[in-house]
């Protein structure tokens, strides 16, 4: 049985149907990616799962439950956290503050701190800025705290939406590098990219999305290969 | 740079003439004319002049700090006097075409304070010396050495203090014969207003002198405080904390019943500050209709207490009893008032919780609801709180149910600020979207600040209606949420200490100077332009906030750089 099974899920904004049955899984320890042009349904995709959109049909399950009755806050403390789109990090808290509210479903202070450190190993940059304000952080550093504070929350599923976004290659480079250290340290991930080519050298399978439905899904081995996804995604010929 | 040094008076003192002129205008230095605050020598409208004057010619001396300091009394100089010429132009206009009939206080009277009483010529001439003469002043003020400096600024101000407060220092201090005629000694003759020359002079030397040590040993003991160790600290903060709580239990029998009762007018406001403190200041929930907490506070003590008046309930509840009826209601309606707020954000927020306040005073003044709460006709005969057999009637018994009344919601606003009540509360203040995100259940968090908030306004409200021993619907318009908003914001959103200073400020201040309440309005507005420009974070702000308004000085620790940046 799959961590996290979406089956069949139609989200809609008002009358705009953005998911049009989508289904896809996501097993233990794996990094999925989901790749797709600009206003394919993505970041849709993220926030039906996290419960910050409500599905109008469909399931998600975690570990065989049943999540699309719980709110968005009792998802969290499920185990499925969201790193969102645009870092949307506290511009006006520390460093340390922004980790901190990460950990907010976690009560224990002895394991809060732990993680803390956790993080700042992963991330030595944050911990020599631990005190600055998170606005005044660099693009790249902001990613890392979006990151960082992602993981305070010790995910079972850790959902990113576009981590790459705006950032310089070889940051992106450095992203992708945490991201697989994660995933040899058995953390899954569900990733969402524009950057198809990066998403696909650290994934295991990936789905490819297209106006609100899956057109496509394979190893990412196998994707890379794939004649349309090299022409509309990789920009080879 | 010379230049620009020149240009930069020029503006100041033109500036400055604006504000001198407004003050003028708006017939401050007229009605202030009649206190003196050194007899004979200085009104009170004259030193809103000077005080002007000082002010753009100190201003002007430092941002010309750079250059030589000659310039900088030079270019103080050249402020004074424009602040002044612009005095004379107005003097000039009025002297040949009637104000009057625009400018209602563009009259003789204040052309006569500003000719000195003297023909227009040699008016003029005085005037335009003494813009000269306090700029220069005010340069040099500017120009001492910063202890000396401390210590002059400090010498004039209490000067000014004791001369605005003299009717509240000789009440209060009657009753201790040898300061009394010590006091007596400072105003010179019974009859005469105002401190006496010589009486200035001593309290000037005193404070200097005072401040000029202090200011020497103080930094010391700071120093000496700071090389303690932890536990040192902890012990000489904690000592502080008691002996300032020991002051506040003693003030009321030092400060007899008249102060006794400002402070409690003072400690309703903290109270309420307190709680809304935690509405917009915690949780950044923008709510101005905070005023229908407090009435429904006032009310329900009112209607369970009343043994008299129109109404028709008899319950004759004690004081005692009621509260927690009063509080409880006060949160019941915190909650269905935030309910369907939910949703809302920042102006609508704002505007949909303004409509609130206005429904609960409309209710209450209207005929509907006359049977049970009085309407327009009020309450009467409210229950007194009683302990034991004694009832606090006297504004010094009040005091202590007040003062412990702030104790609880310090206390309750302490403990929840560093909850994860509180840091959920931050986290929505700053993005409700990822607060949700992190797990923060929306729905609850908000309820919690508009509850805790409501119970707090609730518990002044009731306290309030007790001390009056009435319940009148006019006590809850609008202008009671926006004092208490301003005050928050005055003291500093989110800061707890900032509440005590923005009630001081707002509510303290201006209550000992009640024969001025005519401009109470005018101050209040000018303070808070005043400070969103110079100091918007207020007088005491709050960690974030502070951060915030002085990025530039965040502290980053000098960290030996490890690894170098990915
Ligand atoms: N709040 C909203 N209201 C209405 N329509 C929306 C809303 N958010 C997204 N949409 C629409 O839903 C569709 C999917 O949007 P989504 O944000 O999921 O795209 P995406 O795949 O994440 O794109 P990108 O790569 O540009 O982030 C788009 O057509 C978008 O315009
Ligand atoms: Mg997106």
């Amino acid at each position: 049985m799959a961590l996290l099974e979406v089956e069949n899920v139609h989200t809609y904004y008002g009358n705009i149907h953005a998911l049009k049955g989508v289904s896809l899984t996501v097993n233990e320890g794996e990094i999925v990616t989901l790749i797709g042009a600009n206003g394919a349904g993505k970041s849709t995709m993220l926030k039906t799962i996290s419960g910050l959109l409500r599905p109008r049909e469909g399931t998600i399950r975690l570990a065989g439950e049943e999540m699309s009755h719980y709110k968005a806050h009792e998802i969290v403390g499920k185990g499925v956290v969201q790193v969102p789109e645009g870092r949307k990090i506290f511009g006006r808290l520390t460093v340390t503050e922004n980790l901190e509210m990460g950990a907010f479903s976690k009560v224990d202070g002895a394991a809060i701190a732990e993680d803390m450190q956790r993080v700042f190993a992963l991330f030595p940059r944050l911990k020599e800025r631990r005190h600055q304000l998170g606005g005044t952080l660099s693009g790249g550093e902001q990613q890392m705290l979006a990151t960082g504070r992602g993981l305070m929350a010790r995910p079972r599923v850790l959902l990113m939406d576009e981590p790459s976004m705006g950032l310089a290659p070889i940051l992106v480079q450095s992203i992708f590098a945490t991201l697989q250290q994660l995933h040899r340290a058995g953390t899954t991930i569900l990733l969402v990219e524009q950057n198809a080519r990066i998403a696909l050298q650290v994934a295991d399978r990936g789905y490819v999305i297209q106006t609100g439905e899956v057109i496509l899904s394979d190893t990412a081995e196998n994707l890379r290969r794939n004649e349309m996804v090299r022409k509309a995604y990789l920009g080879i010929s | 740079m010379a230049k620009s040094n020149w240009l930069g008076a020029i503006r100041l003192g033109l500036i400055g003439g604006v504000i001198a002129v407004l003050v003028a205008l708006v017939g401050m230095v007229e009605v202030f004319g009649e206190r003196d605050i050194v007899a004979g020598v200085i009104s009170m409208g004259q030193t809103l002049l000077v005080l002007t004057v000082l002010l753009v010619g100190y201003i002007t001396a430092s941002r010309t700090a750079g250059s030589q300091r000659l310039v900088g009394v030079a270019s103080g100089a050249l402020a004074g006097l424009l602040t002044s010429a612009m005095l004379v132009v107005l003097l000039l206009i009025g002297k040949a075409v009637n104000l009057r009939p625009v400018l209602i206080n563009a009259s003789p009277v204040l052309y006569k304070i500003l000719t000195f009483g003297q023909d227009t010529g040699t008016g003029v001439l005085i005037l335009l010396a003494l813009g000269l003469v306090i700029g220069v002043v005010a340069g040099i003020i500017h120009w001492l050495p910063p202890r000396v400096r401390g210590a002059v600024i400090a010498g004039l101000l209490l000067v000014g203090l004791i001369g605005l407060l003299q009717d509240l220092l000789r009440v209060t201090l009657a009753p201790f014969p040898e300061v009394s005629k010590a006091v007596a000694w400072m105003f010179g003759s019974k009859g005469q207003k105002g401190l006496s020359v010589a009486g200035a002079i001593v309290v000037f030397t005193v404070v200097a002198a005072v401040s000029y040590l202090w200011a020497a040993q103080g930094n010391n003991l700071q120093r000496r405080v700071r090389a303690l160790p932890p536990s040192g600290q902890r012990a000489v903060r904690w000592g502080s904390l008691a002996l300032a709580f020991a002051m506040l239990l003693v003030w009321p029998q030092v400060a007899g019943p008249y102060l006794s009762d400002v402070s409690n007018q003072v400690g309703l406001f903290i109270l309420a500050g307190l709680g809304l403190n935690i509405v917009v200041g915690f949780a950044g929930l923008l709510d101005l209709g905070y005023v229908a907490f407090f009435a429904i506070g006032a009310y329900v003590m009112g209607v369970m207490t009343t043994t008299g008046g129109e109404i028709a309930t008899n319950f004759q509840w004690t004081f005692w009893e009621a509260l927690p009826v009063a509080v409880g209601a006060s949160v019941l309606m915190g909650v269905i008032l935030g309910i369907p707020v939910l949703k809302m954000r920042g102006d609508y927020l704002a505007i949909v919780t303004l409509g609130f306040g206005e429904i609960i005073r409309i209710l209450a003044i209207s005929d509907f609801l006359k049977p049970y709460e009085g309407g327009s006709l009020g309450i009467v005969l409210v229950g007194k709180p009683t302990l034991g057999s004694l009832v606090m009637e006297t504004p010094q018994s009040l005091y202590y149910l007040i003062f412990a009344g702030c104790l609880l919601a310090v206390f309750i606003s302490w403990r929840l600020r560093d909850s994860r009540v509180g840091r959920a509360w931050k986290a929505m203040r700053e993005d409700e979207d990822v607060a949700q995100a992190m797990g923060m259940n929306l729905v609850t968090t908000k309820l919690l600040a508009f509850a805790t908030g409501a119970a707090f306004s609730g518990l002044a409200g009731a306290i309030f209606a007790a001390k009056l021993s009435t319940v009148y619907p006019h006590s809850f318009t609008l202008l009671y949420s926006i004092n208490v908003l301003s005050l928050i914001i005055v003291g500093g959103m989110g800061s707890l200490p900032g509440v005590f200073v923005g009630a001081l400020v707002l509510v303290g201040l201006p209550e000992l100077l009640r024969e001025f309440s005519e401009y109470r309005l005018l101050m209040y507005g000018a303070l808070l332009i005043v400070m969103m420009l110079t100091r918007p974070e207020g007088f005491w702000p709050e960690a974030t906030h502070r951060r915030e308004f002085h990025e530039e000085e965040a502290v980053v620790e000098p960290v030996p750089s490890s690894a170098p940046a990915p």
